[in-house]
C-alpha cells in the first residue's frame, strides 16, 4: 500500500500541475488549440489512474480549461470522485470544478446526494462550507428536496460560518423546491436576529430577495425590519432593508409614513454615499406611494432633489449617473420639482459618458411641456446629427418619438412640425427603428384628422424620393417608412394633389421590399392602370395575389365602363368605411358568452396531430403579421379619452387649418422652420392677448391685473396651432375594464408566492430520511388530538354561558355591529378590571372571550391586524421582547421617535405591584374614552385585534411544535414596570439583554409627562456598582449624567434607551439613580428631581432563544446542568396562559408541549442554558429546571415564583 | 442577486469566470467577448455602470465594473443590489486578493485561478453576498489554506 502511494506521488512529479499547464499554454501562443488538445489527452490518462491526488490535479486543470471555453462535462464522473475524497484539499478542487460545470441536466448529479449529505454533516466545518458553496451553484430540484432538511438543520449550526452559508443557500433551495419555503421560514426569520452580524446579514439578504418578488407575503415582517433598520449599524444590512422597504411601501402607504422620519434622519446623518443613495431612493418610493393621499411632503421631496443635485454635480461619474437615475423616479410623481433643474440635465446631455447621456435623456422625457417641447426636440435633433455610433443614435431617435408621443401627443401643439420631424428622422443612416417611425406616421395620420392633408402631401414627396431612402442597402430599416407612406397615401387618397404621379412613384418596382409592395399595390388599386402585370410575376406571394386580384377587378371595371354601365358608386363602396385603431388587448377583454365552451371541439379532431414546431412557426408568423398590420396597434400610450359608441365622422369637430401657414413645403420639410413659425405664432397670440388684457384693464381698472401678463406664459396659454381631435382606440362591446398583466409563467419566483403567515400543516414538513425524525412527526398529531379533546369542553360550556349572558345584557338578538363593538369594549374593561383586581374570574372571562371569537380569527388575520396596529400611529411601547415567534409582529418605536398620546386627565390608576399592567391598560382607557365619544370605531377594532394577537400566542407557540390548535386568547401583558413617579412625570422601564454582546443590557425607559407643563433638560444618572455600569459617551466621567435627547410637552410620552455593561449576571442587582428635569410653564420653571431604583432581575439577562426538541434533548443528556425545582400552589389559570406568561415575562420559548406538560428553554446573554419542565395538575404547578449556573437558576426560579404569586 | 463575475485583462483574456446561472461554454465565451467589448471601449473617467449587455440578463441587469491596471473586474447584477455597494465589494475583493497574494498582479491570477476562486467563494456565494468584512474573509481563507497545508505534509507522518 505504502509503495503504491510512493509510486503515485512519484508519478505526480512528472505530471503537469495547473501552473505547468498555464505556462505551457502561454508558451504555445501559435498552436494553442493543438497544445491544449494534447493536454486534454494527458488529463484523460491521469483521470484513469487510481491515485486521487492525480485525479484531483487533472480536475483542477480541467477547471482552468473550462474557463477558456472547453467543454469538460465528459469528466463529470471524475469530478464526483474527487468531490468524495476524504481530504479537504481534493474535495475543494472537486466542488469547485462541479460548481463551474455542473447544471441541472448533468446526470451524475443524482449520484452526489449522499456524498453531499455526508459532507454537510461533516465534523469539519470547512468540509461543510465547501459543500454548501458548491451546492449553491448546482442545486437541482431533486437535490433541494432531498437536502432541504439537512440544510435547515445547519441554519442552527454552532459555527456562524456555516450558519450564514446555510441561510444563503436556502434561497436557492426555495427556488428549486418551493414547498420548503413554509416549513423553513420560521427558522429563517429567527436568523434575522442572530447574534452573528454575518448570519443576520445573510438572512436579511435572503428575505429581501424573496420579498422583492412577492412583496405582499412579507408585509407582516415590516415591524421587524423596521426594528433592524433603526438598530443596525451595518451598512450592507441597512441598504438591503431600505431597498426592501422600497418594495413594500407601494403595498402599504401607512408604512411609508412611518419610514419617512427615520429615513430622513439617515439621509442627514450617514456619510456612506451608498446608503444615502438608497435612502433617497426609498424616500422617493414612499413619496410615490403617498402621492395620492398626502400631498404635504414637499420638504422631503426638496431634500431628495437637493441631495440628488449634489450627486449629479459631483465630479464622480458614478454618483452623477445614480443621481440622474433616482431623479427620473421622482419625475414620475413630482415633475415640478425636477423641472427646475432642467439646466443641469441638459448639461448632462453633453457629457462624454454615454450612460450619463442616456439617463439624462430618460429625464427629459418627463420634463417636456407644451412650451418647451419644440426646443428640447430641436436640441435632441442636433445630438442625433452629432452622435457617433448607432446605438446611441437609435436611442435618441426612440426617445424623441417617446417624448413627442407620450400621453396621446399631449404636448404637441403643431402636428405639421411633428410630421416633419418624423420625415427628418427617416434620413438617418442605418437605423433599426424604421418600423417605429412608420407606426408613428400611421398613428398620427389616423388619429389626427386635421393633419391628413399635410401628411399625405409629405408622404407623397417621400415616396417620390424613395430612391434616396432605399438606394443604400444599409438603410433597409427605413423601407418600413415607405410602407407607411404608401399606406397613408392610399388610405387618404382623396387628399392627394397629384395622384397619378404618386402612383407612378409607388409602382416604380426597382427596390421595394415585399411588404411595401403588397400594400402599395393594394392601396393604389383605386387609381389602377397598367403596371400591374409586372407585379403579377413578383416573387412575393402576397404581392402576386393582391396584384392579380386588383388587376382582375380593374379589368372588370374597364369592361363595364366600356359597356357604359355606371359602376363608380359600387367601386367606391368597395373601399368605403373608415378603419379605426383597436385598443391593445381589446380582444382579450371580451367576456366569453354564456354557454360557449371554447375548449370543446367543434369537429372531432383529426387523428394526426400538428406538431409543436409547426404551431410555433405559425404563431411566430401571426405575430409578425400583426406587427406589420397598421390596424393592430400593440402597446400604445393608454388613452385618456373614452371611445364613444359610434364615432361618426360628423361628430368629430374638424377645425380648419389656419391657411396663413403655407402648407406645401417644397422638397423635404425642415422642422426648424416650424419652431420659428411657432414662436411667431405664439408671440402674435401673446400680443393679441395683451391687447385684450389691456382693453379689459381699461374697462375694469382694477389693480389685480398685473399678475396676469407679467408672468411667463403658463401651459394653458399655449393654444395648439391645430385643434386636433385625437381619435382613440376602438374597444369591442362588453369589454371588461380589468387590466391585469400576468406574470411570466416561467418566472421561478411565481412558485414562491406563498402565504407565510398561515400555520404549518403536518403535511408540509420537509422530507426527512432518518428514523427518529419520523417519530417526531407522529407525536404532534397525537398532541393535536389530545388538545382538541381537552379544549373542546370548556368551549362548549362557555358558549352556553355566553348565550345566557347575551340574554342578560341585551335582549335583542339581532345585534347591530355597533352593539357588538360596544360589547367588545365592555369586555375589555372587564378584563382589565379582572387583571387589576388580581383575581381572574375565569369562567366569565372565558365566556366573554368566546363571545367575540364566534368565528375564531385565523392567525393570518391576527397577523394582519397586528401590522395594522403597528402601522397606526398609536404608540407601542411594549412587547418588544415577546416570545420569538411573535416578536416579529411587533416593534418598539424607534429611539427618539416621539409618540404622542392624548393627555390623560383621568384619575390615576392603582399603582401597586400590578404596575406592569398599567401601561397597556392605560392605553386602553384612553382608547375607550375616545370610543365613548364614538368616533374612532376603526381604531378600536384594530386595538381589539391587537389583544387577539396576544391570545394567539399560545397557539403560535404550539404551531412551532407542529400542532395547530385554537385556544382562548390571553390577557394583554406588558413587560414595562414602574420605575418611579411623582406628580410631574412617570417613568417605566424594561430591561433586555443585548443579543450582540454578552456583557450588555439595554434599558428602555418610557418617560411620560403627567402635568400641564413642559418638561425639559432631563438628565438621567445612575450610581454605578462594581458589577454594573451605565455606558456613558466617551470623554465623560464615571459620575456624569446622561442628557435625554428630547423634551416632553404636556401629556406626551417618549422612550429612551440606555446601555449598561454587566459583568456577572447570576445575581439580580439594584442600582440607585436619579432623574433631574426642569418643569417649565408660562409663569415659572422649577428644577425637579426624582430618585429611583433600577432593578436588574436575572430574567432580564435571558434572551428568548428558540430551541428544537432534538437539540434540547441533547442538552439535557449532556449532564452538565444542575437541577433545581419549585412548586407553585393555587395557580388558577389555563396552562397555555401560564406558559405564555413564562415566555413573555421571563423570556422563555416553548420547546415542546404535551397536554399539561411542557419543556421550555432560554439562554442568558452569556450563554447559560436554562431548561424548564413545567407540569400542572389541579392548580399546582411544578417547575423542574436545569441550568449550568445554579445561582442564576435559583434566582430565575424565584422570579418566576414572584410573577405567579402576583396573579 | 449577482448573475456573473468576470475578470479579464485588457485584451479580453479571461482570468476568472464565475456564472451563477447556467450558460453553455460557448455562450460563456460569447458573453465574455461581448462584455469585454462593452467595457473596454469606455474611458477610465466615465461611470462604472453599464446597462446590461444583450446576452446576459436584459433590462433588469447592470454591469458594474472596475478597472485595475491590466484587469477588469466585472459584476453583472440585478436591481436588488446597490450599485455603490457592489463597487465597494469589488474593492474589498481586490484588496483581499492583494493581501492574500501580497501585492497581487495579473500573473497571480493567471497561475492561481483556483486560489482566486476560493477567495471569491468566501465573498460571494451562489450569487449572493456572503461576507463583506475583509478581515473575516482573510481569516477564513487562511484557516483553509492551513488545513490544506497540514494535509499535504509528507505521507509518512500520517
Amino acid at each position: 500500500m505504502a509503495l503504491k502511494i510512493v509510486k503515485g506521488s512519484i508519478d505526480r512529479m512528472f505530471d503537469k500541475n495547473l501552473q505547468d499547464l498555464v505556462r505551457g499554454i502561454r508558451n504555445h501562443k501559435e498552436d494553442e488549440a493543438k497544445y491544449i488538445s494534447t493536454c486534454i489527452d494527458e488529463i484523460k490518462q491521469e483521470l484513469k489512474q487510481d491515485n486521487i491526488a492525480v485525479k484531483a490535479n487533472a480536475v483542477c486543470k480541467l477547471t482552468y480549461l473550462q474557463m477558456l471555453g472547453y467543454d469538460v462535462s465528459w469528466a463529470a464522473f471524475n469530478i464526483v470522485e474527487v468531490m468524495s475524497s476524504s481530504k479537504f484539499t481534493y474535495k475543494r478542487i472537486g466542488y469547485l470544478a462541479a460548481s463551474q460545470c455542473f447544471h441541472e441536466s448533468t446526470d451524475v448529479i443524482m449520484l452526489t446526494t449522499n456524498q453531499i449529505r455526508k459532507d454537510l454533516s461533516s465534523p469539519n466545518q470547512y468540509d461543510t462550507g465547501v459543500a454548501l458553496t458548491g451546492l449553491s451553484c448546482f442545486v437541482t430540484p431533486d437535490l433541494a428536496r432531498d437536502l432541504a432538511n439537512d440544510i435547515m438543520t445547519l441554519m442552527s449550526h454552532t459555527k456562524p460560518y456555516i450558519r450564514k452559508k446555510a441561510v444563503l443557500i436556502m434561497y436557492k433551495v426555495f427556488l428549486k423546491y418551493p414547498e420548503s419555503l413554509r416549513p423553513a421560514f420560521p427558522r429563517l426569520k429567527e436568523k434575522l436576529e442572530d447574534p452573528d452580524p454575518g448570519v443576520q446579514s445573510a438572512a436579511v439578504n435572503v428575505i429581501c430577495e424573496l420579498a422583492r418578488r412577492n412583496p405582499k407575503n412579507y408585509l407582516s415582517l415590516a415591524p421587524l425590519f423596521f426594528k433592524l433598520m433603526t438598530s443596525s449599524t451595518n451598512n450592507w444590512v441597512l441598504i438591503k432593508i431600505i431597498k426592501l422597504f422600497g418594495a413594500l411601501t407601494p403595498l402599504e402607504p401607512r408604512l411609508g409614513k412611518k419610514l419617512i422620519e427615520p429615513l430622513t434622519n439617515l439621509i442627514h446623518s450617514t456619510s456612506a454615499m451608498s446608503l444615502l443613495y438608497e435612502c433617497v431612493n426609498t424616500v422617493i418610493a414612499v413619496l410615490i406611494s403617498l402621492s395620492s393621499g398626502m400631498p404635504n411632503h414637499s420638504a422631503s421631496i426638496q431634500l431628495c432633489v437637493q441631495k440628488l443635485r449634489i450627486l449629479i454635480e459631483d465630479s464622480d461619474q458614478n454618483l452623477k449617473y445614480l443621481g440622474l437615475l433616482a431623479m427620473s423616479k421622482i419625475l414620475k410623481t413630482h415633475p415640478k420639482s425636477v423641472q427646475s433643474h432642467k439646466d443641469l440635465i441638459l448639461q448632462c446631455l453633453d457629457d462624454k459618458d454615454e450612460s450619463i447621456r442616456l439617463r439624462a435623456l430618460d429625464l427629459l422625457y418627463g420634463m417636456v411641456s407644451k412650451k418647451n417641447l419644440m426646443e428640447i426636440v430641436k436640441k435632441l435633433m442636433l445630438h442625433v446629427d452629432k452622435a457617433e455610433g448607432t446605438t446611441y443614435r437609435d436611442e435618441l431617435l426612440t426617445k424623441i418619438i417617446d417624448i413627442c408621443s407620450q400621453s396621446n401627443y399631449q404636448y404637441i401643439t403643431n402636428f405639421e412640425w411633428y410630421i416633419s420631424i418624423l420625415v427628418e428622422l427617416t434620413r438617418l443612416e442605418g437605423t433599426r427603428h424604421g418600423h417605429l417611425i412608420a407606426s408613428q406616421m400611421l398613428d398620427v395620420a389616423i388619429r389626427v384628422k386635421a393633419i391628413r392633408v399635410f401628411a399625405v402631401a409629405q408622404m407623397a414627396t417621400l415616396l417620390d424620393n424613395a430612391h434616396m431612402l432605399t438606394g443604400n442597402t444599409q438603410r433597409n430599416g427605413i423601407c418600413e417608412v415607405l410602407y407607411a407612406a404608401a399606406w397613408i397615401c392610399g388610405e387618404f387618397s382623396e387628399h392627394l394633389e397629384n395622384p397619378m404621379e404618386t402612383l407612378e412613384a409607388m409602382l416604380r418596382p426597382k427596390s421595394q421590399e415585399g411588404n411595401t409592395d403588397s400594400t402599395t399595390a393594394q392601396e393604389a388599386s383605386q387609381l389602377m392602370i397598367d403596371r400591374l402585370p409586372l407585379f403579377v410575376q413578383s416573387a412575393n406571394l402576397e404581392v402576386q395575389e393582391r396584384a392579380s386580384c386588383i388587376l382582375q377587378l380593374v379589368k372588370y371595371i374597364q369592361k363595364l365602363q366600356q359597356k357604359d354601365v355606371e359602376v363608380s358608386e359600387e367601386v367606391c363602396a368597395l373601399f368605403a368605411g373608415e378603419l379605426n385603431p383597436v385598443a391593445p388587448k381589446a380582444q382579450k377583454k371580451v367576456p366569453i358568452p354564456d354557454g360557449l365552451d371554447l375548449d370543446a371541439w367543434i369537429n372531432e379532431p383529426p387523428s394526426e396531430k400538428v406538431d409543436e414546431k409547426e404551431l410555433a412557426r405559425r404563431r411566430e408568423a401571426r405575430k409578425q403579421e400583426q406587427a406589420n398590420n397598421p390596424f393592430y396597434i400593440k402597446a400604445s400610450p393608454s388613452s385618456q379619452k373614452v371611445y364613444q359608441e359610434t364615432p361618426g365622422v360628423e361628430h368629430i369637430p374638424v377645425v380648419q387649418i389656419d391657411l396663413s401657414v403655407p402648407l406645401k413645403v417644397p422638397g423635404l420639410p425642415m422642422s426648424d422652420q416650424y419652431v420659428k413659425l411657432e414662436e411667431e405664432r405664439r408671440q402674435k397670440e401673446r400680443a393679441e392677448k395683451k391687447k385684450k388684457d389691456k382693453k379689459k384693464r381699461k374697462e375694469k381698472r382694477s389693480g389685480r391685473g398685473k399678475k396676469h401678463d407679467s408672468g411667463p406664459e403658463s401651459e394653458e396659454d399655449i393654444t395648439p396651432a391645430h385643434m386636433v381631435d385625437i381619435v382613440t382606440e376602438e374597444m369591442p362591446e362588453n369589454a371588461l375594464p380589468s387590466d391585469d398583466d400576468e406574470r411570466d409563467p416561467a418566472d421561478p419566483h411565481k412558485a414562491l408566492d406563498i402565504d407565510l403567515d398561515k400555520p404549518l400543516a403536518d403535511s408540509e414538513k420537509l422530507p426527512v430520511r432518518s428514523h427518529r425524525a419520523a417519530e417526531v412527526l407522529k407525536s404532534p398529531a397525537e398532541d393535536e388530538e389530545g388538545e382538541n379533546v381537552s379544549s373542546l369542553e370548556p368551549k362548549k360550556k362557555s358558549s352556553k354561558e355566553k348565550r345566557e349572558k347575551k340574554k342578560d345584557k341585551d335582549k335583542d338578538r339581532k345585534k347591530s355591529k355597533e352593539e357588538k363593538k360596544k360589547k367588545k369594549h365592555k369586555h375589555e374593561e372587564k378584563e382589565e378590571a379582572d387583571l387589576l383586581c388580581g383575581q381572574a374570574d375565569e369562567p366569565a372571562f372565558q365566556s366573554e372571550e368566546t363571545n367575540e371569537v364566534v368565528t375564531p380569527p385565523t392567525s393570518t388575520s391576527a397577523d394582519v391586524s397586528d401590522l395594522d396596529f403597528w402601522l397606526s400611529n398609536a404608540p407601542v411601547p411594549s412587547n418588544t421582547q415577546e416570545a420569538a415567534t411573535v416578536a416579529a409582529a411587533e416593534a418598539a418605536p424607534a429611539p427618539g421617535a416621539i409618540s404622542v398620546t392624548t393627555p390623560d386627565s383621568e384619575p390615576e390608576e392603582p399603582k401597586d405591584t400590578e404596575m406592569e399592567e398599567t401601561k397597556s391598560s392605560k392605553h386602553k382607557k384612553k382608547k375607550q374614552k375616545r370610543e365613548k365619544e364614538d368616533k374612532e370605531k376603526k381604531k378600536k377594532k384594530k386595538h381589539h385585534h391587537h389583544h387577539h394577537h396576544h391570545g394567539d400566542k399560545g397557539g403560535e407557540e404550539s404551531v412551532q411544535n407542529g400542532t395547530v390548535e385554537e385556544e382562548e386568547p390571553l390577557p394583554p401583558m406588558s413587560n414595562y414596570c414602574l420605575l418611579a413617579e411623582n406628580s410631574y412625570i412617570k417613568v417605566a422601564y424594561d430591561i433586555q439583554g443585548n443579543l450582540q454582546d454578552g456583557s450588555q443590557v439595554v434599558v428602555s425607559v418610557i418617560f411620560e409627562n403627567k402635568c400641564d407643563s413642559f418638561l425639559k433638560s432631563m438628565e438621567f444618572n445612575v450610581l454605578d456598582s462594581l458589577n454594573s455600569k451605565l455606558q456613558r459617551p466617551e470623554g465623560s466621567g464615571p459620575h456624569d449624567s446622561l442628557t435625554i435627547p428630547f423634551q416632553l410637552p404636556p401629556g406626551v410620552s417618549n422612550e429612551a434607551r440606555f446601555v449598561f455593561t454587566v459583568q456577572s449576571i447570576i445575581m439580580p442587582q439594584k442600582l440607585k439613580g436619579t432623574l433631574t428635569f426642569i418643569v417649565k410653564n408660562e409663569e415659572s420653571s422649577t428644577h425637579e428631581k426624582l430618585d429611583f431604583k433600577l432593578h436588574f432581575t436575572c430574567t432580564s439577562y435571558l434572551i428568548t432563544t428558540p430551541c428544537y426538541s432534538d437539540a434540547f434533548a441533547k442538552l439535557l443528556e449532556s449532564g452538565d446542568l444542575k437541577s433545581s425545582s419549585i412548586r407553585l400552589e393555587g395557580v388558577n389559570m389555563p396552562f397555555h396562559h401560564l406558559l405564555a406568561r413564562i415566555c413573555f415575562h421571563h423570556h422563555f420559548s416553548v420547546v415542546e408541549r404535551i397536554d399539561s406538560c411542557a419543556s421550555m428553554y432560554s439562554r442568558s446573554i452569556q450563554g447559560h442554558h436554562v431548561c424548564l419542565l413545567v407540569k400542572i395538575s389541579s392548580q399546582t404547578v411544578s417547575v423542574d429546571a436545569k441550568c449550568d449556573e445554579p445561582t442564576l437558576l435559583g434566582n430565575v426560579l424565584d422570579e418566576i415564583k414572584q410573577t405567579f404569586s402576583q396573579c | 442577486m449577482i448573475k456573473a463575475i468576470l475578470i479579464f485583462n485588457n485584451h479580453g483574456k479571461p482570468r476568472l469566470i464565475r456564472f451563477y446561472q447556467y450558460f453553455a461554454e460557448d455562450m460563456q465565451q460569447q458573453i465574455i467577448r461581448e462584455t469585454f467589448h462593452l467595457v473596454s471601449k469606455r474611458d477610465d473617467n466615465v461611470c462604472n455602470f453599464l446597462e446590461g449587455g444583450s446576452l446576459i440578463g436584459g433590462s433588469d441587469y447592470k454591469l458594474i465594473y472596475r478597472h485595475y491596471a491590466t484587469l477588469y473586474f466585472v459584476f453583472c447584477v440585478d436591481s436588488s443590489e446597490s450599485e455603490l455597494g457592489i463597487l465597494d465589494l469589488i474593492q474589498v475583493f481586490v484588496e483581499t486578493l492583494d493581501k492574500c497574494f501580497e501585492n497581487v498582479c495579473e500573473l497571480d491570477l493567471i497561475f492561481h485561478m483556483d486560489k482566486v476562486h476560493y477567495i471569491l467563494q468566501e465573498v460571494v456565494m451562489g450569487g449572493m453576498v456572503l461576507e463583506t468584512n475583509m478581515n473575516e474573509i482573510i481569516a477564513q481563507v487562511e484557516v483553509q489554506n492551513r488545513l490544506e497545508k497540514s494535509e499535504s505534509l509528507p505521507f509518512i507522518l500520517h
